[in-house]
């Protein structure tokens, strides 16, 4: 409900630091995941907006409000922890009035919100119940249910799937979308995993090492990483990156990735990359472009032929696994169409969806 | 206990009944001591030839020498007056000290810690020396309060760690949880963190007030009058004169006053126990 704007923000520890300099514009209304490796600095950020972390250096706003020196209960904001911090001395009922109660909220006005929120989640039969007496997957909605009557300017969720096990992971997902679009309000979803927030984003974050990679859509972090980080992070089964050099083919560029491998690029590509001729390069693809021979689609198709290592059936499609210099590259290939382990295939590869990674700076060219 | 697929009875008597036995004999023993001496009569008491564990004629003399002719009742109200106070000014401290130091961090905050727990390590036998010399310039030499006064000198770093180590098994996420809800810090502490606390300050509570009940060398030291003495030191000063030791009436003054305690801690054994073994789950 209220924009959150982050303008250079710093935390340090002691010596390390572990948030350097980050800039963000959250929207009214938006889903923001900040997703990066352990470590990288999305939980301390999120705590620092919370008021749960001292802020060492730049500004926090919600709203129009500068909060740097606001105590975390004059937020107005909420927070779903990874384990859910249940208060294990009340009813699910006393639990989620708790914030209402502080507040010195009507007692019938608390108890419509209580009742809208167990409605919307669900829980209406849980009330009286204990933390103690519920399961994983309720406490989650017990925790979500907390935030929810507090109609607060921003839900912040730390982790909140990752005590569950997968299958519940999967289904809580689909149900945190949902109530986002019930209940329209800003959140910023702290995770680790990159499906997560694929699916639940308007906007991912990606962050390591205290800094901001990339800032997009789900589909722009994919489609367009800026970053070898980012590359590699985004998308499951993960990019293949191939050592390469950017070779002369007659008019246009190449790029050769072993003695028996050179794509060729098009002409808006060899454009593009005429300034890494003869450097050393990374190629970066992503296994679905890497297909069995097909019909060609585009003229930036091309064909080339491998030896087969290993093959790892997933039903829908084969993951085939080949050797390119000493560098495993992984095929997504049609299950009918693959060859046996030891023999050549034919690969149709997408050219259009390569990505050309210069190692020293780790910068998409 | 349930019995395991496959266990043996014999099994079990080893490994379970008499280890069992064993020991509730060795704890209760003491106090069946106490009850059959002070119910003998002393013509009993001092025959080699009758066996110690039976009484033939039951008596109550020594227990009507104890309440008649010494100030028992009045060392009851003492010890029991000074454990209370003693114990309630000690837990107040310790709830305070040991959750500032389990969650607060400040300059020092481990090297405050530590100087507590070391401050629990000197020995009382060499503690009160100084402390008369603070009792005699407070002006309290003689009375129940140079008691209440110095027993925190233990009681509260006692309480504190025992606390500390509570309120570490506390998940810190309950009360940040608390604070963005609207809770200030010590509401935070006052409606989350102390209502999960409570075995853990019932367990310091009934430990400090065994300690100051059982106390002995300070209220030793500090009293003098017979009126303000706790039963510890009432009843081996009065009771014992010179070499003469007026055994029925010293175990019946053994019996009531270890009793009360047993009794307290019998009420409050669950949460004791779970106090012990801190156990907070969400």
């Amino acid at each position: 409900m209220a924009q959150i704007l982050l303008k250079n923000l710093r935390k340090t520890y002691d010596e390390t630091e572990a948030v350097r300099g980050i800039n963000l514009d959250i929207d009214h209304n938006e889903f923001v995941v900040l997703v990066g490796p352990s470590g990288c600095g999305k939980t301390t950020t999120l705590r620092m907006i919370a008021g749960l972390e001292e802020i060492t250096g730049g500004e926090i706003f919600i709203g129009e409000r500068l909060i740097n020196n606001v105590p975390p209960r004059d937020r107005d904001i909420a927070m779903v922890f990874q384990n859910y911090a249940l208060y294990p001395h009340m009813t699910v009922e006393q639990n989620m009035s708790f914030g209402l109660r502080l507040r010195k909220v009507a007692k019938a006005e608390i108890e419509r919100r209580v009742k809208h929120a167990a409605d919307i989640l669900n829980i209406g039969e849980l009330l009286e119940r204990r933390p103690k007496q519920l399961s994983g997957g309720q406490r989650q909605r017990v925790a979500m249910g907390r935030a929810i009557v507090r109609n607060p300017e921003a839900f912040l969720f730390d982790e909140p799937l990752s005590n569950l096990d997968a299958k519940l992971r999967v289904q809580m997902r689909t149900e945190i979308k949902k109530i986002h679009q019930r209940v329209q309000t800003t959140v910023v979803y702290v995770t680790h995993d990159q499906v997560e927030a694929m699916t639940l984003a308007d906007r991912i974050v990606v962050m390591n090492h205290g800094i901001i990679e990339q800032v997009g859509s789900p589909q722009e972090m994919y489609e367009a990483p800026k970053t070898r980080f980012v590359a590699g992070f985004i998308g499951s089964p993960a990019m293949n990156f191939v050592p390469c050099r950017i070779v002369e083919r007659g008019a246009a560029l190449g790029v050769r990735l072993s003695g028996d491998i050179t794509l060729d690029l098009s002409a808006e590509q060899s454009k593009r990359y005429r300034g890494y001729l003869d450097k050393e390069m990374v190629f970066g693809i992503r296994p679905e472009h890497i297909t069995e021979r097909r019909q060609h689609t585009n003229e930036n198709q091309l064909d080339f032929g491998c030896t087969v290592e290993v093959l790892e059936p997933m039903g829908i499609d084969t993951m085939v696994f080949m050797d390119i210099e000493g560098v495993e590259v992984t095929a997504r290939a049609a299950p009918k169409a693959v060859s046996n382990p030891g023999e050549t295939m034919m690969f149709t590869i997408d050219m259009n969806n390569t990505h050309l990674i210069d190692p020293k700076t780790d910068k998409v060219v | 206990m349930n019995a395991m697929v496959g266990e043996t009875y014999f099994r079990r008597l080893v490994v379970f009944y008499i280890p069992l036995f064993l020991f509730v004999f060795a704890m209760l023993f003491p106090f069946a001591w106490m009850l059959i001496t002070s119910i003998k009569p002393d013509a009993e008491l001092y025959n080699p030839r009758i066996s110690p564990f039976i009484v033939r004629e039951p008596t109550l003399e020594h227990w009507e020498s104890l309440f008649g002719t010494t100030l028992f009742i009045r060392w009851a109200v003492n010890t029991l007056w000074v454990a209370i106070a003693s114990t309630a000014v000690s837990l107040f401290a310790g709830v305070l000290a040991g959750y500032a130091l389990s969650r607060l961090v400040f300059r020092g905050s481990t090297m405050f810690g530590i100087m507590i727990f070391v401050t629990y390590l000197v020995p009382p036998t060499l503690l009160f020396i100084p402390l008369t010399g603070v009792v005699t310039w407070m002006g309290l030499q003689d009375t129940t309060w140079s008691l209440i006064f110095t027993y925190p000198t233990f009681l509260v770093p006692f309480c504190t760690w025992l606390l500390m180590g509570y309120f570490q098994t506390i998940p810190k996420e309950l009360e940040e949880c608390a604070r963005i809800d609207g809770a200030t810090r010590l509401q935070a502490m006052s409606k989350i963190v102390l209502p999960l606390a409570v075995p853990g300050i019932l367990s310091a509570g009934i430990f400090a007030f065994t300690l100051s009940w059982n106390e002995f060398l300070y209220a030793l030291v500090f009293i003098h009058s017979p009126e303000t003495k706790t039963i510890p030191v009432g009843v081996t000063s009065e009771l014992i004169k010179g070499d003469v030791f007026f055994w029925g009436a010293l175990m019946a003054g053994a019996l009531f006053g270890s009793v009360p305690v047993a009794i307290v801690y019998s009420f409050f054994v669950e949460h004791y126990v779970s106090g012990m073994t801190g156990a907070v789950k969400g």
